[in-house]
């Protein structure tokens, strides 16, 4: 099928008598040029959409400039990264914010996610149905989960401080307790994505030969050894893919953040993601929710570019 | 694989499974519990589990808001970024995925890193200007830049999955590069395009940061109407749980059609904020 496409025939058609006439004029040039043709809408459209708002968000990001404001931008280099970095207080409490967020939630939904996936490798009756109920939190409105969520954790009526109370913890506060509106915010995200986790995995699991348990049956290997020195090993590609496609949606978790508890209370759960949102579109300052903007892609390149080494690297 | 494993259906096999799913339906299955209480049922602590059923909640919903305002903008949005999408997007993952310009993946993948709020504040100043804020033109748009990397991203998979031969076949046969798109590709491609279709439809009735600067009153979509509920007075739960489920059960449903295609559209996830 390779060498098929590589040698596609794109030119013109030759003509064949009393059946198809040689393509001429407007036709003729889509005979010769149909990658462009059918790629450049796009392409356009593309460029138009988001390519000149990446651009403006790095020219903007050197300015000073209120979207309320009659003046024209004021260029001040790297003032804004250096105001970000050396004097705002806000700014560090959200990057410390963005990476504890990230690397619970993602560390909860991994080690729920996969362990589901082995307890799920198996034959049985019902397996599409199973898929159907599972995959429900991944597509569900992200404002009517942070609703509902809102709702089970609230401090006095809420379902979660009842639930807890069963096995005889709590009352906690939930996203009204500083200390824990964190922790409380990435259950709601494992809780939405641990399944996507648990479908590649296995996704995964599915292409795994079946060689290196036999052998490793005949040399007497315990499961547990097997599960340590096989099958986690060769999962690793499968893993780091799910790991790399939560840590950048993580990161940038905005939704059930703003609309659960809307950074608070106080600051205690603004990430970067939401704390810019404030800057650009609540306050209007332009040029420094574009720093910002440009560290946080940075910050989200930065974490993709680890797991995409660590996917090639031996551990 | 695994063949030395026992077989896993047992009666244990169910047990885990119900076990499993149990804490992932709950806070749906408990959204639309409380959507059918009244309110004293819905404050009362310890929570209600048995109770009648009332239907007032959503009466009310659609009496006191302009819900189906709400429903037809949300859908007028959704439909217009689909089909837009679709339009550009699956002759331009055709010619990528049959002339192999790769590249592009890893440009969409780039594109998906980026946040949200970097596409949505160049537009927001544009659209202020042009006083295009609270038009379907400006949110269809925004909405696109979600939906049409994600067109590219799954159906350059589907695209690839058209077997070479076929289209070669129909090229000797004399057809054009583009009959040959309409008249073999898309056909055989189908399934994928309806999947790809409902993926995107979901993401843009689902999204919230575009639309919630882009829409005004006019406009306003169902994630942001049920936003606003929240800052509303008292919180009146029975209300705010059938406007979250009016939301959430056409995507539900979708869902259910396209599951098999789910996690390939999934890992592009949202440009999500």
């Amino acid at each position: 099928m390779t060498t098929m496409t590589n040698e596609t025939y794109t030119g013109p058609l030759p003509a064949r008598p009393g059946e198809v006439k040689p393509p001429s004029g407007w036709s003729l040039f889509i005979e010769q040029h149909p990658v462009l043709l059918f790629t450049l809408p796009a392409v356009v459209v593309v460029f138009v959409l988001m390519v000149f708002p990446v651009f403006y968000t790095l020219y903007m990001s050197l300015h000073s400039w209120f979207a309320s404001s009659l003046t024209r931008p004021e260029f001040i280099g790297l003032q804004n990264f250096k105001r970000a970095f050396v004097q705002d207080e806000r700014f560090r409490n959200a990057i410390w914010l963005t990476i504890y967020f990230t690397a619970l939630a993602t560390a909860m939904q991994l080690v729920l996610g996969v362990s589901l996936a082995l307890l799920l490798n198996r034959p049985f009756r019902g397996k599409g149905f199973f898929r159907s109920i599972f995959l429900l939190p991944m597509v569900a409105t992200p404002v009517a989960i942070a609703l509902v969520w809102m709702m089970m954790y609230n401090p006095t009526l809420g379902v979660m401080n009842y639930l807890v109370g069963l096995v005889g913890l709590g009352p906690y506060k939930w996203a009204s307790d500083v200390r824990i509106v964190i922790p409380a915010l990435a259950v709601v995200d494992t809780w939405e994505w641990t399944p996507l986790i648990t479908l590649i995995t296995l996704a995964g699991l599915a292409t795994l030969p079946l060689e290196p348990y036999e052998s490793a049956l005949i040399d007497g290997a315990t499961p547990a050894q097997m599960f340590w020195r096989i099958t986690l090993p060769l999962l690793r590609p499968t893993i780091i893919v799910a790991l790399l496609f939560r840590s950048i949606d993580c990161l940038k978790t905005f939704d059930i953040i703003y609309v659960m508890t809307g950074g608070g209370p106080g600051f205690a759960s603004e990430t970067l993601n939401v704390y810019t949102f404030q800057v650009g579109l609540f306050y209007f300052h332009i040029g420094y929710a574009s720093s910002l903007l440009v560290i946080l892609f940075a910050l989200v390149l930065g974490v993709s570019l680890i797991l995409i080494k660590v996917r090639r690297s031996a551990w | 694989m695994h063949g030395w494993k026992r077989s896993g259906e047992s009666p244990w096999t169910y047990l885990l499974l119900v076990a499993i799913l149990l804490p992932f339906l709950f806070p749906l299955a408990w959204m639309f519990m409380s959507s059918l209480k009244t309110q004293v049922q819905n404050t009362a602590y310890p929570p209600v589990w048995v109770f009648m059923p009332t239907m007032n909640n959503y009466r009310e919903v659609f009496i006191k808001n302009p819900f189906f305002q709400f429903t037809w903008n949300s859908l007028v949005v959704a439909a217009g970024s689909t089909g837009l999408a679709l339009l550009l997007g699956l002759p331009a993952s055709y010619a990528i995925a049959r002339f192999r310009r790769t590249g592009i993946a890893l440009a969409i993948l780039t594109a998906r890193m980026a946040p949200g709020i970097a596409y949505l504040i160049p537009w927001f100043i544009l659209f202020t200007k042009a006083k295009m804020i609270d038009t379907y033109t400006a949110l269809i748009l925004t909405h696109l830049i979600v939906a049409l990397p994600l067109v590219l991203w799954v159906m350059i998979g589907f695209f690839e999955d058209v077997p070479a031969e076929l289209i070669e076949a129909a090229r000797i046969d004399g057809c054009s590069n583009f009959r040959a798109f309409f008249r073999v590709a898309l056909p055989l491609a189908k399934p994928g395009i309806v999947a790809t279709g409902i993926l995107s439809f979901i993401f843009s009735w689902n999204n919230f940061l575009f639309s919630l600067i882009i829409a005004g009153f006019k406009t306003r979509t169902l994630p942001i109407a049920v936003y606003n509920f929240l800052s509303y007075e008292e919180i009146n739960w029975g209300g705010l749980t059938a406007a979250a489920t009016i939301i959430t059960l056409p995507v539900l449903i979708l869902s259910l059609f396209i599951q098999k295609h789910i996690v390939r559209g999934l890992t592009f996830g949202a440009v999500k904020g």
